[in-house]
């Protein structure tokens, strides 16, 4: 009697468990499904075009753009060495490394440069009056409706030999000769900054926004000097918001095209211009597209360089 | 320690300040005219209803705000308008402020830090003050990871780490449960004891304010009432409202009748008036409001030997005490708190004709 209850208990307990696998079969087909349009535009938008860009890289350049359905190293190979023309000496691709480095130290220089524009700006704007946050939050975004190329003008009007602020500082005698700003490393580097100051004011608004400001009070009422309590209270705290920031800022400068070609007057190229150079005028679309994947690689290091030692400093 | 607070120096003075908020459309007066001297360790108390301004007045003297007129003296030096960070005052925050960012060590020495202490005074003195607050065992712990009561006890250890000549607590206790609330009055106290540092301490709720404070100060509307010890403050209350906000209270309208130097006569109603000894308060106005304890009457049947009659309206068992309401011939309420004493049990029936005794001393007459 005992012998069939346990085997009534068993056959029970198979059924259920059964039951249950089925059921699991079926959650795992449903979250499947369910994941299909993201997958799907995943699939077309990054990975895919990723893919074409990957696979060009091995490619030969075709004589009038476009490439050559043949294996060839030669794209990855102009990316870091070139080839003399006359006796076919190899040597390193100075040109290439310089703009490399250039465009890392301008991407660097104008993050820096909307940290410090962008850090009071958003820290006065979360301090006002629910009321008139608004009102400059949009006065912030009112230029990003407005066409990059226009916005880059702009800050040439203000800078060129005879704009705004050379016009300015020789009516009131401070220089007699303009200081030359426009075409040079400078100029590329303020136009990023000011056009994506934006992006670092945003997050950051939005941590500081978040800043329990008793806890400033609290320092201060602990002896803390005004540049502590900045030190060692608000900037620890609207970390988030830097980290956002700076990297919404860094990675647009780095493949930044418009800004350092109308500022930088084609002397002072950056990455994208030398990508845009390869598959226009250049017609070495191998080339190009091993540029491409390596400015993805830069950026990519980059941020984990950047976020690791973020954090090993909290630790 | 032992020596009367009366003879202490005096550690905070505040000297007729005066706030006043001022906005586009209004201006709040916070503080009006408020003066206050606060002596050497003492738990000193600073109770009213919320929006009363007792919190106002602490962050003057914590210098979060500064007063539209008037001085503050901490020791006779005039602080009014030092920021906070050079004043040896430290807060204890009625949210506890913690810096979530650190942990519970770094909390409590960020203030020494910043006052450039030597790193091993800094370690001595944090471990000291977790001592001091039971906290010893928790020091490397986010602040996020502990309870309130820890919190509460971090914050305190923040705000005495550096030793402070005044120490402010803003409704700090007001965040805890009950059993929590009553351990931390005791740990307070100890603390207030063991330190030698002067409390400044807000609170709304007046149980507390009793059996804490060594003097109060009852605040309402920006003005302080009152000021004096527990027992001043509950036995001889000068104004109605402090009459009404601590303890239960009746009040009594009357007129004065006779007055010399030895006792003041105020007539009820034509058949009932009772004489106080006098001096409690100068009189100029004929017509008096007197407050009774609803513990300090007494009931009676022989309803022609008391001084106020009427029929009992209500009765509630408390165990300790019985409440009675009486409806008195007058048309109001009275309240008496009658204590149940075994074998001396008085009972009065709902409806019953019943007489209010009134004791002459434990009666108390308010200011209008």
């Amino acid at each position: 009697m005992s012998n069939s209850a346990a085997e009534v208990r068993s056959s029970n307990r198979g059924l259920h468990e059964h039951s249950e696998v089925a059921r699991r079969k079926k959650e795992v087909r449903n979250n499947l499904l369910l994941c299909t349009p993201a997958l799907i535009v995943l699939i077309l938008a990054a990975a895919g075009p990723l893919l074409i860009v990957l696979i060009y890289t091995f490619l030969k350049a075709g004589p009038y753009g476009g490439v050559i359905w043949e294996w060839s190293w030669d794209g990855w190979f102009q990316v870091f060495l070139k080839k003399d023309i006359f006796d076919d000496t190899v040597s390193i691709a100075d040109a290439h490394i310089s703009i490399f480095w250039r465009s890392v130290k301008l991407s660097v220089q104008s993050t820096l440069t909307a940290l410090i524009l962008g850090f009071p700006t958003a820290y006065f704007i979360a301090t006002r009056s629910p009321n008139t946050r608004n009102l400059w939050l949009f006065l912030i975004t009112i230029p990003f409706w407005t066409n990059l190329l226009i916005r880059t003008f702009a800050i040439m009007q203000v800078i060129r030999d005879q704009g705004i602020i050379n016009t300015l500082l020789i009516n009131f005698g401070f220089i007699e000769t303009p200081i030359e700003m426009l075409y040079t490393e400078f100029s590329i580097m303020l136009g990023m900054a000011y056009v994506y100051l934006p992006l670092m004011v945003l997050p950051l608004y939005a941590s500081i926004e978040k800043l329990d400001f008793r806890l400033i009070e609290a320092a201060y009422d602990l002896y803390a000097t005004r540049i502590f309590v900045l030190w060692r209270i608000i900037i620890p705290l609207v970390k988030p918001g830097i980290i956002a920031g700076s990297i919404l800022v860094f990675i647009p400068s780095l493949g930044a095209y418009v800004t350092p070609r109308v500022l930088g007057g084609g002397k002072n190229l950056m990455l994208g211009n030398l990508i845009e150079l390869q598959f226009g005028q250049g017609r070495n679309w191998p080339l190009g597209a091993a540029l491409s994947i390596t400015l993805l690689v830069i950026v990519m290091v980059s941020l984990l360089v950047y976020v690791q030692n973020l954090q090993r400093k909290s630790d | 320690m032992s020596d009367p607070i009366s003879q202490r120096q005096i550690a905070v003075e505040i000297d007729s300040a005066t706030k006043i908020f001022e906005s586009e459309t209004s201006s709040v007066t916070a503080l009006d005219n408020v003066s206050l001297k606060i002596r050497e360790n003492e738990f000193f108390t600073l109770l009213g209803p919320s929006g009363c301004g007792k919190t106002t007045l602490l962050r003057l003297i914590a210098g979060f705000e500064h007063p539209t007129s008037g001085r503050i003296r901490l020791y006779q030096e005039d602080i009014t308008f030092l920021p906070p960070y050079t004043r040896p005052v430290n807060t204890v925050f009625q949210n506890y402020a913690l810096f979530p960012h650190m942990t519970v060590r770094q909390n409590v020495s960020f203030g020494l830090e910043m006052l450039k202490r030597p790193k091993g005074e800094i370690e001595k003195t944090v471990d000291e003050v977790l001592n001091l607050v039971r906290m010893e065992e928790l020091g490397d712990r986010q602040t996020s990871d502990i309870s309130g009561g820890q919190q509460q006890r971090v914050a305190l250890a923040r705000a005495l780490a550096p030793k402070p000549k005044v120490l402010l607590l803003d409704e700090s206790l007001s965040a805890l449960d009950y059993k929590l609330r009553q351990d931390m009055q005791i740990e307070l106290k100890r603390l207030q004891h063991e330190t030698g540092i002067t409390f400044v301490f807000v609170t709304h709720d007046q149980e507390e304010a009793l059996t804490m404070s060594d003097r109060m100060a009852v605040i309402n509307e920006g003005r302080v009432l009152q000021v004096g010890t527990p027992s001043e403050i509950y036995n001889f209350p000068t104004e109605r409202f402090v009459a009404e906000f601590i303890g239960d209270s009746n009040f009594l309208e009357g007129q004065i009748t006779e007055q010399n130097e030895t006792h003041v006569r105020v007539q009820f109603s034509p058949a009932s008036a009772v004489e106080l000894p006098s001096g409690q308060t100068l009189l100029s106005a004929k017509k008096v409001t007197v407050a009774v304890r609803p513990e300090q009457a007494t009931l009676t049947s022989a309803t022609e030997q008391a001084t106020l009659q009427g029929v009992v309206k209500s009765m509630v068992y408390f165990g300790t005490h019985t409440h009675y309401v009486v409806e008195l011939d007058s048309g109001d309420e009275f309240t008496v708190h009658l204590q149940n004493i075994r074998g001396h049990e008085l009972h009065y029936e709902n409806g019953s004709r019943i007489g209010v005794m009134l004791d002459p001393a434990a009666m108390q007459i308010l200011k209008d």
